[in-house]
């Protein structure tokens, strides 16, 4: 790889200039810029996202300046896409490929759960497949159908798969980059709903973790790691992606109530950072989860289990969770019915707190 | 044979007909003109060792040494003939019962087996022999081909002019295949990149039970032309044309031509795999038809015609292909069962908080067996 950014050194003594403000979509755009800038073997593949640089402009301006080559409008074909990024990551390449949107990973579905997740583990490690599959995911955005759904967990019980999702401009900014230094696929879930939250976004500070020399561990291992967004004594409240801002919502009217709420953004559906999860729920002896998708053997259920399984003497009330119904997701006349709103998720924490 | 459709004759390269007599091509000729006796010895030898090592392999699923097999009885010369063609920076895309080719690749076949035995589910590296692991999802390595074909031409070894580096793709798969959406996507995400890659065919006339009429009305090749890609059909079980159509169509990859699909007509003369039973969906008939131009006899008719197939050849071969079924035998029941960690090694290249709490526990869990034998 080329290093082509600041050192770590360099980039500290430039501190202000590199903190800019950026939406989610302009921070994951500078993250993949910053990736491509560095390593040349990262090309980017997908529907539509040259010229026009992705229908939520995600790669805007990437086409222009690094050419066709590695930034690849694809045929329209989502099995097409993944499949020949498997066969390009085995050469040393490392392809991050866009579905343009959510219910349509499906035709790829495949070649993700077969091939992608399975070749290092067929393999006996002898063949990597560092593919980034980036999904514009979750609803609220008014969209129609096949255009809001939130399959994380469909992945995420499907072993050798990564699975991260920032809720953050700068997670959004440092988790691509982790992602696309991870040896392992990684299944990149951006919510769509929040690509316009902006935030202040350090363009240097991963760029300096992730230099020429640093690895792909340190960034993996940072991905994988939950966030404290706001520390709390009565409840916990996990949520991530698109239903982080609204945990934040929810706390802030819950500790009008006298209710101190912490919540915590889980950014990896897997593996889940069980340690900051447990860590949690046993100081709060409460938790509930958020999440978009439906609830019935989803993420949610999982974070349930797991804590019946190893904080059960610590909790105070049985864990609930708030998301979906068992439905597909409906016309957007009624996608706030169907999503977790403010009042259901303050209904479940009021439901905790009185046991 | 049906006068139309995928199990015609319709344009058919041959250069060895099925009694074992040359024919003329002129425009795949001189592709083999360069053959020597060696080289057709050569092929009988390949054959004849692929047919024994399958033999032998279909024997010891029958023994209950293997949980299943799948045979290339039949296939020989399809897989031998495009396989010689074959340089090393070229890479192969296998589907699963590519044994021949995997022989020509330089793995030692009885290592195959590992995975029908249940040890593992790829026993080889597939960089050190330019020899992707067996797929076993139909179709779905036809696009993994694609990617890497394209890959090999963004890191200059196409169209060099360089045989020393200049390489392309080759990826095997069967009739069946044809119809999966995979390989329709490979097909055009190949054209329009111009990929260096040929789509090998071999068109067996059965996914497990289905006729190849079942999977399309018209010659597979043609399939190409629906995405502007060279295509040919050629004799599968004639060794000699497809090694000279394959020759062709490499060449053409590797100069960054573009792309090239072969449909190779042949017939499966086993199996689907030891789990099938062919009687119930074909016929006495077409199976003695079909063993009047079994591969490797009309190779052998073509060589003692020509005088060049001495005895001491044919046992000194007859003695290569026994040793390689006892070896194969031998090597099967040696080895140990594998230790039972293995399940969590390499599901991811980094540790995984899930994967690794799971081997603690099941750790754990063996170690509260007082008998060590009975955990085992």
């Amino acid at each position: 790889m080329t290093a082509t950014l600041p050192s770590q050194d360099q980039a500290a003594s430039e501190a202000p200039t590199t903190v800019r403000t950026l939406t989610l979509a302009g921070a994951i755009n500078a993250g993949l810029r910053a990736a491509m800038d560095r390593d040349p073997k990262v090309v980017l593949m997908g529907e539509d996202i040259g010229a026009l640089g992705g229908v939520f402009r995600v790669t805007d301006g990437l086409h222009k300046d690094f050419g066709e080559r590695r930034v690849i409008d694809t045929p329209l074909a989502e099995s097409g896409i993944v499949g020949t990024a498997i066969g390009m990551s085995m050469r040393g390449y490392r392809p991050v490929v866009e579905i343009q949107f959510d219910g349509f990973i499906f035709p790829a579905y495949d070649q993700i759960t077969t091939s992608l997740a399975k070749l290092h583990y067929r393999s006996q490690g002898r063949v990597s497949v560092p593919v980034v599959i980036r999904v514009p995911y979750a609803g609220g955005i008014g969209a129609i159908e096949h255009h809001s759904e939130s399959p994380e967990a469909l992945f995420a019980h499907t072993p050798g798969l990564r699975i991260i999702t920032p809720a953050t401009p700068q997670d959004g900014f440092d988790m691509i980059q982790q992602a696309i230094a991870s040896p392992d696929p990684v299944m990149f879930f951006e919510p769509k709903a929040r690509y316009w939250d902006k935030g202040e976004v350090d363009t240097a500070r991963v760029a300096g973790q992730l230099g020429a020399d640093a690895g792909a561990s340190a960034g993996t291992a940072e991905m994988s790691s939950a966030r404290i967004a706001s520390p709390g004594t009565d409840v916990t409240l996990l949520a991530y992606g698109p239903t982080v801002r609204l945990a934040l919502q929810a706390a802030a009217v819950a500790a009008k109530d006298g209710i101190s709420v912490e919540v915590i953004d889980l950014r990896s559906i897997s593996p889940i950072d069980f340690d900051t999860v447990i860590a949690s729920v046993k100081r709060t002896g409460r938790a509930v989860v958020v999440h978009e998708a439906p609830v019935a053997f989803g993420t949610g259920a999982e974070i349930a289990a797991r804590i019946n399984e190893l904080a059960f003497f610590r909790l105070e009330a049985p864990v609930l969770r708030v998301g979906g119904f068992h439905t597909p997701y409906p016309g957007s006349t009624h996608e706030h019915d169907y999503l977790p709103s403010l009042d259901r998720v303050l209904d479940a924490v009021d439901a905790v707190m009185a046991h | 044979m049906a006068g139309i459709g995928p199990l015609s004759e319709e344009g058919l390269v041959r250069l060895l007909d099925h009694k074992g007599e040359r024919v003329e091509d002129s425009r795949f000729g001189p592709y083999a003109a360069d053959i020597t006796a060696d080289d057709l010895r050569g092929f009988w030898r390949d054959m004849m060792l692929t047919r024994a090592f399958d033999n032998e392999s279909t024997s010891l699923q029958r023994q209950g040494e293997l949980g299943l097999w799948v045979a290339s009885l039949g296939q020989e010369a399809a897989q031998i003939g495009s396989a010689s063609v074959l340089r090393d920076p070229d890479y192969v895309f296998p589907s699963y019962r590519e044994h021949g080719v995997a022989l020509k690749r330089g793995i030692d076949l009885p290592e195959i087996l590992r995975t029908f035995r249940g040890h593992q589910h790829g026993a080889w590296d597939p960089a050190a022999h330019n020899f992707h692991l067996y797929t076993l999802v139909i179709g779905a390595h036809s696009l993994h081909a694609v990617g890497y074909a394209q890959a090999m031409d963004w890191d200059g070894l196409v169209g060099s002019g360089k045989p020393e580096s200049d390489g392309a793709v080759i990826c095997y798969f069967g009739d069946g295949a044809t119809s999966q959406g995979d390989v329709n996507e490979a097909l055009i995400f190949a054209s329009v990149n111009n990929a260096p890659i040929v789509f090998f065919v071999q068109n067996n006339q059965f996914a497990i039970s289905e006729s190849t009429t079942r999977q399309s009305k018209v010659p597979l090749a043609q399939r190409a032309d629906g995405v502007g890609m060279e295509n040919v059909r050629v004799d599968g079980n004639d060794v000699i044309a497809v090694h000279a159509v394959t020759a062709w169509a490499m060449e053409h990859a590797r100069s960054g031509a573009g792309p090239v699909m072969i449909e190779a007509l042949t017939y499966r003369m086993g199996a689907h795999t030891t789990s099938d039973d062919p009687t119930k969906y074909r016929t006495r008939a077409d199976e003695d038809y079909w063993r009047e131009r079994d591969p490797i006899a009309r190779l052998e008719a073509h060589l003692n015609a020509l005088g060049e197939l001495p005895e001491e050849f044919v046992e000194a071969v007859a003695a290569e292909c026994k040793e390689m079924g006892k070896r194969t035998r031998e090597a099967v029941r040696s080895w140990p069962k594998p230790p039972k960690h293995l399940i969590f090694e390499h599901v991811y290249a980094e540790p995984h908080a899930r994967v690794e709490a799971e081997r603690t526990w099941f750790e754990n869990y063996e170690a509260t067996f007082a008998d060590a034998e009975v955990a085992r």
